[in-house]
């Protein structure tokens, strides 16, 4: 059964056209790689699901309802959320609160003036879920702006799970990250998507990663889909030899 | 919290994280200690009972203040406004409506809050200096309003003829009314930390950290915005009604961007991202305009001095620059 269906969408910034003719059929359950190189339309196609704006032409379909023209703050309610290429977190804040709030959003406690035992065990426990899910416990205490980029960009995977997304956006998870942050991400991706069930897209340049990694692959160059398939079918595609690995390798 | 706990890895048993206010159990007896014995020794040391009132409501403001400011990320400078509600209201009250203190109190706190419950949502409706801006504006309307509107209050000259009344047959003099200011200082911290260190208090922090962020995880940023400076109107408006009770008078330099300002510095001055920092900031204001003045009217140059200083040397403030935690 597929979670995300992009029917036949194309987005123009006035005379440039970002995407043409995209249309993506994403399984429940599926870990999904996008690849292309830059200006491909990889961030664009993120910014229409997630609901930055919406596409000039085609419909969106997620679990079932159109979403085509829904807000981004309506979407994540109903299970889609992302991560940015910046990463965003409480630079300021620890680890701990960082997710707390996270937390006390996705229970939906922010205009909670006062804390009870009863709510503090709670949150308390949903916390430690999260911190157990992305594995950073051990730095709970650390101010999250002192971190390394690669434990924030986890932070942030973090925040991200606290509303129980059924379908997870990641855009470039390990970029500019060492090899040794880059083996905790892509452990942290597939164990979220093997173990949690959790729908996974995410933007990536790495090779490497993305054919170690993802179930499929969708290679986008300059606004059109060039293929998709597993990582032996786009590895022999020619077109994408041509456009894409031909510049890489 | 100390650096090692910081940096410690974290297990189940551990305290959680109060980070946001560091204040330890022991720091918070002796300052009560302190303020409550303050009427028996302040004598001692060249200070007089009413000074420490005038502290103890500048800081309240201060601390008011620095909910939008240092906790929000919302940079006010209005809330004159809300302290000049509050001492008129609790003046004309006194003047005109009742002999009870403790309504007149009620009525200005209600009059400043509900001013800044209405007017909030429309300055943060706008971002940065923008948002500035109109909190200015809207709080120069009613310094207008008072100095026009003589008949009611007084105009230019200020509002006089009203006193304190006795409450429950006790006398409010200097000592008794030190003890009252107390009270309210302390009931307005306690409802300022237990908002702090609720989801509400939490989710004011977040949005001071990264407003993006939140938006994206389905919060309506605007929205707490206004709350948090709701709630500030009405701790500010609490401390103009204690002035207006302190000086059995109010005029319209209590709600002019003057004001405003001076609260900002106080808040900054302390430390805004420190919970007590106000207390330190209104402390040292305080002090500085009381010993200062006697000497010279330009008293405000050592403030601006002191100021200048504290920013580009202790940018988190006195309280920030004597905290034992490290942020770089």
């Amino acid at each position: 059964m597929s979670l995300l269906q992009l029917d036949h969408i194309s987005r123009r910034f006035g005379a440039i056209k970002a995407l043409t003719d995209i249309s993506i059929d994403v399984a429940q359950g599926e870990l999904r790689a996008i690849i292309g190189p830059n200006g491909a339309g990889k961030t664009t196609l993120f910014n229409l699901i997630s609901g930055f704006f919406p596409p000039s032409e085609g419909k969106i379909i997620f679990d079932g309802s159109e979403i085509t023209a829904v807000s981004p703050a309506i979407l994540v309610k109903r299970g889609i959320i992302r991560t940015f290429q910046i990463t965003e977190i409480f630079l300021d804040l620890t680890v701990y609160e960082n997710l707390r709030v996270a937390a006390e959003t996705a229970m939906g406690l922010n205009l909670v003036p006062f804390m009870s035992r009863a709510r503090r065990q709670a949150i308390e426990s949903k916390v430690d879920e999260l911190l157990d899910l992305v594995k950073i416990g051990g730095k709970a205490d650390r101010i999250a702006g002192e971190l390394s980029h690669g434990d924030q960009r986890v932070v942030e995977v973090g925040i991200a799970l606290s509303r129980q997304p059924k379908l997870l956006l990641l855009d470039e998870p390990t970029a500019g990250m060492g090899d040794e942050e880059t083996h905790h991400m892509t452990g942290l991706i597939r164990s979220l998507n093997k173990d949690q069930k959790i729908t996974i897209l995410f933007i990536e340049h790495d090779m490497n990663i993305v054919f170690g990694v993802a179930d499929r692959i969708t290679v986008l160059d300059n606004g059109t889909m060039l293929a998709e398939g597993n990582a032996a079918e786009i590895a022999a595609n020619p077109r994408v030899q041509a456009a894409y690995l031909g510049q890489e390798a | 919290m100390s650096d090692i706990s910081s940096i410690a890895p974290r297990d189940a048993s551990a305290t959680k994280p109060t980070r946001a206010m560091p204040t330890s159990r022991t720091g918070l007896i002796i300052l009560a200690v302190m303020l409550i014995t303050l009427p028996f020794w302040i004598s001692y040391v060249g200070g007089y009972t009413d000074l420490a009132s005038r502290v103890l409501i500048y800081a309240l403001a201060g601390m008011g203040l620095n909910l939008l400011l240092g906790f929000t990320g919302g940079l006010s400078f209005g809330h004159a406004a809300y302290f000049g509600l509050g001492s008129y209201g609790v003046g004309l009250m006194l003047k005109y409506e009742t002999h009870s203190t403790l309504l007149a109190l009620l009525v200005g706190t209600i009059v400043g809050g509900l001013a800044a419950t209405l007017l909030g949502p429309i300055a943060v409706r706008r971002r940065g200096i923008y948002f500035s801006m109109i909190t200015i504006a809207i709080g120069q309307m009613f310094f207008f309003i008072a100095v026009r509107w003589n008949a009611l209050t007084g105009g230019e000259d200020g509002l006089a003829g009203f006193s304190r009344q006795p409450i429950a047959g006790i006398p409010l003099g200097s000592n008794n009314l030190y003890y009252l200011i107390l009270i309210f200082f302390g009931l307005g911290a306690a409802v300022l930390w237990t908002i702090l260190n609720a989801p509400l208090g939490h989710t004011f922090v977040a949005i001071r950290e990264n407003r993006k962020r939140l938006t994206f995880l389905g919060i309506n940023v605007d929205r707490y915005i206004a709350i948090s400076f709701s709630i500030s109107g009405f701790i500010v408006a609490l401390a103009g009604g204690l002035n207006a009770l302190l000086d059995n008078f109010t005029s319209p330099d209590n709600l002019k961007y003057t004001l405003s300002g001076n609260l900002l510095i106080i808040a900054v001055l302390g430390g805004m991202r420190n919970f007590w920092g106000p207390l330190a900031g209104a402390l040292v204001f305080i002090l500085v305009q009381d010993y200062v003045s006697n000497i010279t009217r330009n008293w405000m140059t050592v403030i601006g001095l002191i100021f200048i200083v504290s920013v580009m040397y202790f940018p988190k403030g006195i309280l920030g620059f004597f905290g034992r935690r490290s942020r770089s």
